[in-house]
């Protein structure tokens, strides 16, 4: 057994140690956020946050993540309260399939808590090996720079839903 | 231009011959026989055309259901692909029935559900469906208001339809669910609809948040590879390394004995694994390909000499157009060759499906873009009556035409019936994707044209040669885990896509007005590497050459480019989109920075559907040779916009692609095997190459019928960019991808090769 800390939530799987993190989060824990799409480290529909870092959970066997902190589009927010990021993208309606969004909102989301006021390259490096086919792409960044304005204000506002 | 000597049919055989192939497109059942997937449609003559595709599914009730309480369930035989086409359906269905979008249910691709539709594909669903749900729904409201009239006792146009129910001018007011029995909607619509009043339109033509994307964006079940059923199990395959590899033989024990593991499927060269979860049957397809051995045989053409053998492939010809009037005497004659490769589709998410069989039946939940063709491939594949097969659309990563989301439907069909009663969810590996979806075929054009002296042009002559675009299932044998199984099916004989629309000779046809022109389809009927419907067919390089060409004649010519294209057009309202994107632009007050410069071009997408001008600027890396987009404007025109948001996302990320496919894109392969099989040996487009801004901008047209837009900016862009890259190194590139080909040529290629 081994212990995972997911979204807040501590979970025991019984999973293989050896297997990467993204079967435990669609298998056994039944959360679709995380996407297969390459298995190799190469496309970042699989990202996820561990501790502060994104990573490609396709890699990233679950030997090597007991007790760390792990998020996933889930914990960002819900279909009925979605978080501030969630409602930049729908503002914007940055998805066409969508399928390579939950990765882009996590490697955005790990980038605004380090740095909430990023320029334009910064969003772009922080985004850079997250692939989208449909050509999204800058709807992404428009929905990141809307989330990151919205949270500029909030805090100078004093709003409580500060979380990206 | 040297020439083979092709066996010639003409357009009308073409047409002939590709009659089996309508089935692909329009699947019109023959007068007098019901349309499928209509329950209960009792048999129908054809009289007059009814509109969309009310023609094939003539009954109000199987587009639309009102219940008791005043809901209202609307269905399509279309599939949502990312492409946003729920969301404007429903917001034809709510203008027409005056109530608001929130409280319709829409009800996607389903065999036991849905009207027939064919294929959504070739940016028909808007004229299709769209058209069909807007008829129904006009035609609805109007029994509607006419049964509420004899209950009011009062004429029926003095009712208003409002907000769900019919409203007398006193105030009285009766719900639609009060209104209607079971058999109201049972009715064979009429040719004829009472449309609303386009200017008074609220909701086609406001942007509509789409209804898709909240579930995306949180981890809903939104995918097909987000199913879980009770008892859900995981299968993986082990495909063969090469096209027409034979398997030698392989070792399933140790396999079998692997972790969860529950069965091993092998028959002929086919090879599979269930296992109980996702990863232990990663994990056995693993062991299981290290376990197996093949014979391998080179097929493929040598990849460095592709383009020169291309044209002498046998190929027969296909006239798409000619005509000669008087012409002024010519001047200046250009000629030039553009080419693209083979390029994948390569949907992030590789094809998935979910497949039970149980009792002799199956069920197939799947991303293909063409569930009732599916179901028959499906049927004749497994030797089942097509009733016993069920196909159930869920979207799945976007598809842009013809990927593997049919072939994993027939994996998980095949693996299903090895373990009744237990679904079986398979999802392809990315390798799977890579190599074993059918590509967008490599195509050649060769073009030749003459300009009088004061800079018209007086001539064209136009040669094409590809593949064709379309392998779609029509029979089991275009399923491609068919042809591995002991008893093989063979892919069917290729045929070329019948014009209008066309396949290989998609947009072949320059809408510009030549006094004297030939346009000759040279389809290749040899397929070495699969190859099937990529986004835009041959639109793809048909518009990329034109547009190239147009812009070589405008520099031979000295003539603006914009200006060249407007003066030898006759239809306004492709005037309006050129001069709209050029003036957005800022085309005529454009000053050229160094290592930059600017490029434009323009088509009617099958020259019968949305207009689009593109106009771009790109920067080159003077070291590095890079080419960079940093910006473009788009105008676009499809005829009434129900979703101006929607159009503009379509042609974004049309435009995006196409930067991606024109730049980088192309399969490779040695003599063997398909070598581009992950994202490093086939890059795309990343954020850091993302232009600046893609600005959009709609022309709306009420009243026109719509067009779609999935597929109407791809050419132009590819143009676009080539005509800029001329424009700012002076260097004439005709190869796609460019970025390769400019790096081979780095020492630059004369403009418009000219003969004297
Ligand atoms: S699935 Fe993990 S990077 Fe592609
Ligand atoms: S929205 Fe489809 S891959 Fe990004």
């Amino acid at each position: 057994m081994i212990t995972l800390l997911v979204n807040g939530r501590s979970v025991e799987v019984d999973d293989d140690p050896a297997t990467p993190l993204l079967y435990v989060l669609r298998g056994t824990l039944a959360l679709n956020g995380a996407k297969f799409g390459c298995g190799l480290g190469q496309c970042g529909a699989c990202t996820v946050i561990v501790d502060d870092a994104p990573v490609y959970s396709c890699l990233t066997p679950i030997a090597a993540l007991h007790g760390r902190r792990i998020t996933t589009v889930e914990g960002l927010g819900t279909q009925q309260d979605p978080g501030p990021l969630q409602r930049a993208f729908i503002a914007e309606q940055a998805a066409q399939c969508g399928y390579c969004i939950a990765g882009m909102m996590l490697r955005a989301h790990a980038l605004l808590m380090r740095d909430p006021s990023p320029t334009e390259s910064a969003i772009r490096g922080a985004l850079e090996p997250g692939l989208c086919r449909c050509g999204t792409h800058l709807r992404i960044l428009r929905a990141v720079r809307r989330a990151s304005r919205e949270l500029a204000s909030a805090r100078s506002g004093g709003t409580a839903d500060t979380r990206p | 231009m040297s020439r083979s000597r092709p066996a010639r049919i003409t357009r009308r055989t073409a047409l002939a011959g590709g009659g089996s192939l309508i089935v692909s497109f329009a699947l019109r059942p023959l007068p007098g026989v019901a349309a499928p997937g209509t329950p209960g449609a009792p048999p129908v003559a054809a009289q007059e055309e009814l509109p969309g595709s009310l023609r094939n599914a003539p009954l109000l009730d199987s587009w639309l259901r009102i219940d008791a309480q005043g809901g209202v369930t609307v269905f399509t035989g279309k599939a949502e692909l990312g492409q946003g086409i729920k969301t404007a359906l429903m917001q034809i269905a709510a203008e027409e029935l005056a109530i608001a979008p929130a409280r319709i249910a829409l009800v996607t691709a389903d065999t036991s559900r849905t009207p027939n539709e064919g294929y959504t594909s070739g940016s028909h669903s808007m004229q299709d469906s769209g058209t069909a749900i807007l008829h129904a729904a006009a035609q609805a409201r109007e029994i509607l208001l006419g049964i509420a009239a004899q209950r009011l006792g009062i004429p029926a146009d003095r009712l208003q339809a409002l907000d769900g129910a019919a409203v007398a001018p006193d105030g009285r007011r009766i719900g639609y669910g009060e209104l209607v029995s079971e058999q109201t909607l049972h009715v064979r619509a009429q040719a004829q609809s009472r449309l609303s009043d386009p200017s008074r339109h609220r909701v086609i033509g406001a942007d509509v948040p789409r209804v898709d994307i909240p579930a995306k964006l949180a981890g809903g079940a939104a995918y097909v590879q987000d199913l879980r059923l009770p008892g859900m199990v995981h299968a993986r395959v082990v495909r063969p390394p090469s096209y027409g590899a034979r398997l030698r033989r392989v070792q399933i024990e140790q396999v079998r004995a692997l972790p969860g593991v529950m069965h091993i499927v092998h028959d002929g060269d086919y090879l599979a694994v269930i296992a109980r979860r996702e990863y232990q049957a990663v994990m056995a397809m693993n062991a299981l390909a290290r376990a197996a051995q093949w014979e391998e045989h080179p097929g493929l053409p040598d990849q460095a000499r592709l383009f020169a053998e291309l044209a002498t492939w046998p190929s027969e010809l296909v006239s798409v157009a000619g005509h000669h009037t008087e012409t002024a005497e010519p001047a200046r004659t250009l000629e030039a060759e553009y080419r693209r490769a083979y390029q994948i589709h390569g949907s992030i998410g590789p094809s998935c499906a979910v497949a039970l069989f149980d009792d002799g039946a199956l069920t197939v939940w799947t991303h293909s873009q063409g569930v009732y063709p599916l179901r028959s491939a499906l049927a004749q594949l497994l030797q089942l009556p097509e009733e016993r097969v069920h196909c159930i659309q869920v979207p799945g990563s976007g598809c842009y035409g013809h990927n593997g989301a049919d072939d994993a439907a027939a994996d998980a069909a095949l693996i299903a019936r090895a373990v009744p009663g237990r679904p079986v969810r398979v999802q392809w590996m990315r390798a799977d994707e890579h190599a074993w979806e059918p590509f967008g075929p490599a195509m050649l054009a060769r073009v030749r044209g003459t300009l009088d002296g004061a800079g018209n042009i007086v001539s064209w002559e136009y040669d094409v040669w590809s593949n064709t675009h379309a392998t779609r299932p029509g029979g089991a044998g275009n399923l491609m885990p068919a042809w591995h199984l002991a008893t093989p099916r063979a892919q069917p004989p290729p045929k070329p896509l019948p014009l209008p629309e066309g396949g290989g000779d998609r947009n072949a046809l320059p809408l510009y007005r030549i006094p004297a022109l030939r346009v000759d389809y040279h389809f290749i009927p040899t397929m070495p590497l699969r190859v099937s419907a990529l986004r835009s067919l041959g639109a793809y390089l048909n518009v990329f050459a034109i547009e190239s060409f147009m812009d070589e004649l405008a520099r031979a010519a000295k003539a603006d480019a914009v200006q060249l294209r407007l003066r030898h057009l006759d239809d306004p309202r492709a005037a309006a989109i050129i001069t709209t994107a050029a003036e957005h632009f800022g085309w005529a007050r454009y000053r050229r920075r160094h290592g930059c410069g600017r490029g434009f071009a323009f088509a009617r997408y099958k020259n019968l559907a949305a207009y689009t001008a593109v106009a771009v600027e790109v920067q080159v890396d003077g070291e590095s040779g890079a080419i960079r987009v940093l910006r473009a404007v788009a105008a676009v025109d499809c005829g009434e916009v129900v979703s101006p948001d929607g159009v503009r996302n379509q042609i974004e990320g049309g435009i995006l692609q196409a930067l991606s496919w024109t730049l980088y894109e192309s399969v490779t392969f040695d003599r063997t095997r398909i070598t581009s099989r992950d994202w490093s040996s086939y890059p795309i487009l990343r954020f850091s190459a993302v232009p600046q801004e893609v600005e959009v901008h709609v022309l709306d047209r009420p009243g026109q019928p719509f067009l779609g837009t999935g597929e109407a900016a791809q050419g132009p862009a590819a143009a676009a960019v080539a005509n800029a890259l001329a424009d700012a190194v002076g260097v004439r590139v005709r190869e796609i991808p460019l970025t390769r080909s400019m790096m081979r040529t780095r020492k630059g290629v004369p403009e418009g090769r000219e003969r004297t």
